[in-house]
């Protein structure tokens, strides 16, 4: 069928990128990662960073409000939940929709500045949003408690088809509970849904239009581009992965809070974007992989599991060791992030799939490799 | 002959501040034409032309394209009308490869302002390919067409401008200073290539210093000094024209 | 007539950290076309050299409590006030305005390495990259922090003497009702004199004119053959210690923690695009404006009618000057717009 043809390269990438996805109980066995609630912030935040990067990598546009759409997914989803279904399908297209009408309107508005205005504008949105979030929202947002899904919910198309449910309330794809490994899977098939539409995009004329609009928009103007529509269009997809992603954290784990919108959150995903390689087509999800991997182990860390890490040293050593390495770990993971951010940004801007190009093509880097989406490249 | 004129430049001033840029200019540029505005350093011409693309709105007066009123309009509504524009300094996509740098702009002819199409593949593209690939073996640049076009020698990039602009195929061209920067011997290209395409009904408006091509290209000559138009003619009116002459040697240099 | 005047001076001591952080982070990006995210970081060090200077004060010794006698009981006696008697005391208590002399040397220094250390390789990369990295830098400065002086804010008390609160509305000849603390006032006055000061520094003195060239046309003033860079080192050096300043002072107004420069930094931008970006005088107006706006929306009867209004304020008042003047209040032409 025409609407699922790539080139020969693409389709080696894209089976690959599924296989390696579906796999990831298997080969994350070995560093201990294979546990399905991580498994599902791998594929929740690969999708969240995927859909970043077609604003950020394809335009240049850089959003710092970009957690806003993954806070509205889940409150959706977490109403359709109480009021609707605890069938995670209608929750995942109402969370994406609705993230993506909330898209146009703030696209609408920031968008008509550009550079660091454009950034100043997300982020004056998301901040308003969070903030109402904790306050007059809270009969929507329930406030800092966050929104739960309760037993007595009304429900109505469960009454109607009468599925019952037992227990405490938990998202279920036509009956196949969504946690644990089922969870995972169907976060997965997002996910490669997500991968393959952003790889189409970035093949497609519009996504060309995007890079050219990112390298010199004036042109693009005298060229005949009436560049505005292009750039909303391109909110507005990244807005409806974010909410998506958003959909599949309430999906997993059917609670909301308006932390979720906080900058900080914006700043992780802009963060997991350009440590992979901003405008890259593997680049997003790799940085969302790392950083969720290490964020995993560096927070688990207290100082007695430190002790034992360092444990072979003579005790002098051992000491000193620990003394070192112990803010970085466990509560101060944001230390090792924000060092993460600096050393990217220093010597690695175009993120790890320019350096591993780098190091393959051992050719000297002039803006070439992995940053244009050409028809062939 | 009102009905073959494509450009109508009426009566069209332009301050800056109290800067008198362009004082009712009146110019008409005929189909199929060759046209070069020339004049010394300041005379307005690059004022004139970005009147005419939309970059500047006039103080008063009027710029008629095919008839209708386009000042006030946006770029990329005049272009979509049917003028492009041809940059003296390179303004070209210098992350994206010399291909996709004209397949951009035939894009845009084919698409309009807005299209969406985020699920075509380019690799489907093969008209738009056919026409860019076309543009390019006729500027000399279809060996190189898959290198980066931030790393082109500036002549290069020039003859890139010159390629984006011509596969539009616009009703209207306007070249600024077209040889500006290149070589003697890729200024005889351009030339000969200008002269090769000339066949094919494009208008062209040509801003330029060098009087070698001016007078190896033009059908007609306006001269701009000070913001006004001070003769107009066939290339050898103005040649003996002694306005013209004083305009260059006591002009504004 | 009273509650207007108590909102507004409410609003002014807010507004005047904003002004004082906004001031530096548009003379940064002035003069070093560097955007940082990092300058809240500088106003929560200064805040933390006021705590820093207040530990080291008050390092005590233990020593039996007489005054309880069935057990044993030991209290925290500082040294100072062993040593000093009484003196010791009133060093203690005026340890917050004590603590500028302090924080002028290390906020320089601060600002110093930062710039020499990381700044300076990024004045010619883009807006973005110069986020992110200076982003990042703010991270890990609230984290050392952090794991210094842990998560809870810290209390740092003004001196006893200005404790109290002054009578405004007495003075105006209003109701009683207006009553406004002395060390908000002092707050206040401080923040004029150093806005004041940085004016009038880079007006009348020859350093300050090389600067202010610089800021509107750097390429000529290199030209020039003056060195624009290593003075563009020390403008760095003397944001940070106004935002250093800035931190000292407020601490008796709200108790430091680790995060207090992110949360100031947020608004501080949104004040220097709001004055426009690069206009000192824009981001001092627009500082004390949206600390004015801000205080008139958390009354009661604005909240009223507006619910949630304190809390999108400044937000909201961002959006509209950035879609109907672009440039800000009084920011110049071709900053920033690509």
């Amino acid at each position: 069928m025409k609407i699922f043809k790539l080139s020969r390269n693409d389709t080696i990438l894209m089976l690959g990128f599924a296989i390696a996805i579906l796999l990831m109980p298997i080969w994350l066995q070995p560093i201990g990662a294979a546990y399905p609630d991580l498994l599902q912030k791998f594929a929740i935040f690969g999708l969240f960073a995927i859909g970043f990067n077609i604003l950020f990598g394809l335009t240049g546009y850089l959003s710092f409000g970009h957690a806003v759409f993954l806070g509205i997914g889940s409150y959706t989803t977490v109403w359709t939940f109480k009021l609707l279904s605890m069938n995670v399908v209608p929750a995942v297209i109402f969370g994406t929709l609705l993230a993506g009408l909330f898209a146009v309107v703030i696209g609408y508005v920031s968008l008509r500045r550009t550079g660091i205005y454009f950034s100043i504008l997300t982020l004056a949105f998301a901040q308003m949003s969070y903030n109402l979030a904790y306050s007059v929202l809270t009969p929507i947002t329930n406030g800092e408690t966050g929104l739960r899904v309760l037993r007595d919910d009304p429900r109505v198309l469960d009454g109607l088809f009468g599925v019952v449910q037992e227990g405490s309330p938990v998202g279920n794809f036509f009956g196949i509970n969504m946690q644990g490994y089922p969870g995972f899977y169907f976060c997965a098939v997002v996910l490669i849904i997500g991968f393959f539409i952003s790889l189409r995009i970035f093949r497609s004329p519009f996504g060309l239009k995007l890079t050219a609009i990112k390298s010199n928009q004036n042109r693009m103007r005298y060229t005949g581009f009436n560049t505005r529509p292009y750039l909303l269009w391109a909110f507005v997809i990244s807005g409806m992965y974010a909410g998506m992603a958003g959909s599949l954290m309430a999906v997993t784990d059917p609670l909301a809070g308006a932390e979720r919108m906080q900058w900080t959150a914006s700043g992780e995903v802009v963060l997991m974007t350009i440590l992979g390689g901003v405008g890259t087509l593997i680049g997003p999800m790799l940085g969302a992989l790392l950083i969720k991997y290490f964020e995993n182990i560096f927070s688990a860390f207290n100082e007695s599991a430190l002790h034992d890490m360092f444990s072979f040293l003579p005790s002098l050593l051992e000491n000193l060791m620990v003394t070192v390495v112990h803010p970085f770990v466990g509560d101060g993971w944001h230390l090792t992030l924000g060092t993460l951010f600096m050393v990217i940004v220093i010597f690695l801007p175009g993120g790890l799939v320019e350096g591993v190009t780098r190091l393959f093509k051992r050719r000297k880097s002039d803006g070439v490799s992995a940053k244009n989406p050409g028809p062939e490249s | 002959m009102a009905e073959n004129i494509v450009l109508n430049i009426q009566n069209v001033d332009k301050t800056f501040g109290g800067l008198q840029a362009l004082s009712n200019v009146n110019l008409q540029i005929e189909e199929g034409k060759i046209h070069a505005i020339i004049g010394p350093n300041g005379a307005g011409k690059s004022t004139l032309l970005n009147v005419c693309i939309g970059r500047l709105e006039p103080t008063s007066g009027t710029v008629r394209f095919d008839g209708e009123i386009i000042t006030g309009k946006t770029p990329y509504e005049i272009n979509q009308a049917g003028v492009a524009r041809v940059f003296q300094t390179p303004e070209i996509f210098p992350e994206l490869t010399i291909l996709e740098n004209v397949m951009i702009p035939a894009l845009a002819k084919r698409d309009g302002a807005f299209s969406f199409n985020p699920f075509k593949l380019m690799s489907d593209e093969t008209d738009i390919l056919k026409e860019a690939e076309h543009v390019l073996e006729d500027m000399g640049l279809i060996d190189q067409m898959h290198d980066h076009s931030g790393s082109m020698s500036r002549g290069d990039k020039r003859r890139l401008e010159l390629a984006m602009g011509l596969v539009q195929r616009p009703r209207l061209l306007l070249l600024d200073e077209p040889t500006a920067g290149m070589s003697r011997a890729d200024t005889n290209a351009t030339i000969e290539t200008l002269i090769r395409i000339k066949e094919r009904g494009m208008t062209k408006v040509i801003i330029e210093h060098d009087m070698h091509v001016v007078f190896s290209l033009a059908d007609k000559i306006s001269v701009l000094a000070q913001g006004a138009i001070i003769a107009e003619g066939v290339p050898d009116e103005i040649r003996g024209n002694p306005k013209v002459q004083e305009a260059y040697l006591g002009g504004a240099h | 007539m009273d509650a207007i005047l108590l909102q507004i001076l409410n609003g002014l001591d807010k507004g005047g950290a904003y002004a004082l952080i906004a001031l530096g982070l548009t003379l940064v990006f002035g003069t070093l076309g560097v955007v940082n995210f990092a300058h809240g970081a500088l106003f929560m060090l200064g805040a933390f050299c006021a705590v820093t200077f207040q530990k080291i004060m008050t390092f005590s010794k233990q020593v039996k409590d007489e005054s309880i006698t069935f057990f044993d009981a030991y209290k925290e006696i500082p040294y100072l006030e062993i040593w000093f008697g009484e003196t010791g005391t009133m060093l203690i208590d005026w340890v917050v305005p004590l603590s500028i002399l302090l924080a002028i040397p290390v906020m320089l220094l601060i600002g110093l390495i930062m710039e020499r250390g990381l700044i300076q390789y990024f004045y010619k990369r883009s807006h973005a990259e110069q986020i992110l990295v200076t982003f990042g830098l703010a991270i890990v400065i609230q984290e050392i922090i952090k794991s210094f002086f842990g998560a809870n804010p810290i209390p740092t008390p003004a001196p006893e003497i200005v404790a109290g609160s002054a009578n405004i509305g007495a003075l105006f000849g209003l109701s009683d009702s207006v009553v406004y603390p002395y060390w908000r006032l002092i707050y206040l006055a401080f923040a004029f004199v150093v806005i004041g000061a940085v004016f009038a520094f880079l007006q009348f003195t020859t350093f300050g004119m090389v600067v202010r060239a610089g800021m509107a046309d750097r390429e000529t003033v290199s030209l020039l053959g003056i060195n624009v860079e290593r003075r563009f080192t020390i403008v760095f050096g003397i944001a940070a210690v106004v935002a250093g300043l800035a931190g000292v002072m407020y601490t008796p107004i709200l108790p430091p923690d680790y995060h207090i420069g992110m949360d100031f930094l947020v608004l501080s931008f949104v004040v220097v695009v709001v004055g426009g970006m690069g206009s000192l005088a824009g981001a001092v107006a627009a500082g004390f404006l949206l600390g004015i706006l801000q205080s008139f929306a958390s009354m009661n009867e604005i909240k009223a009618i507006f619910p949630g209004i304190d809390q999108i304020i400044i937000y909201l008042v961002a959006v509209v000057i950035l879609l109907t003047r672009p440039r800000g209040l009084l920011g110049r032409k071709g900053v920033m717009e690509d």
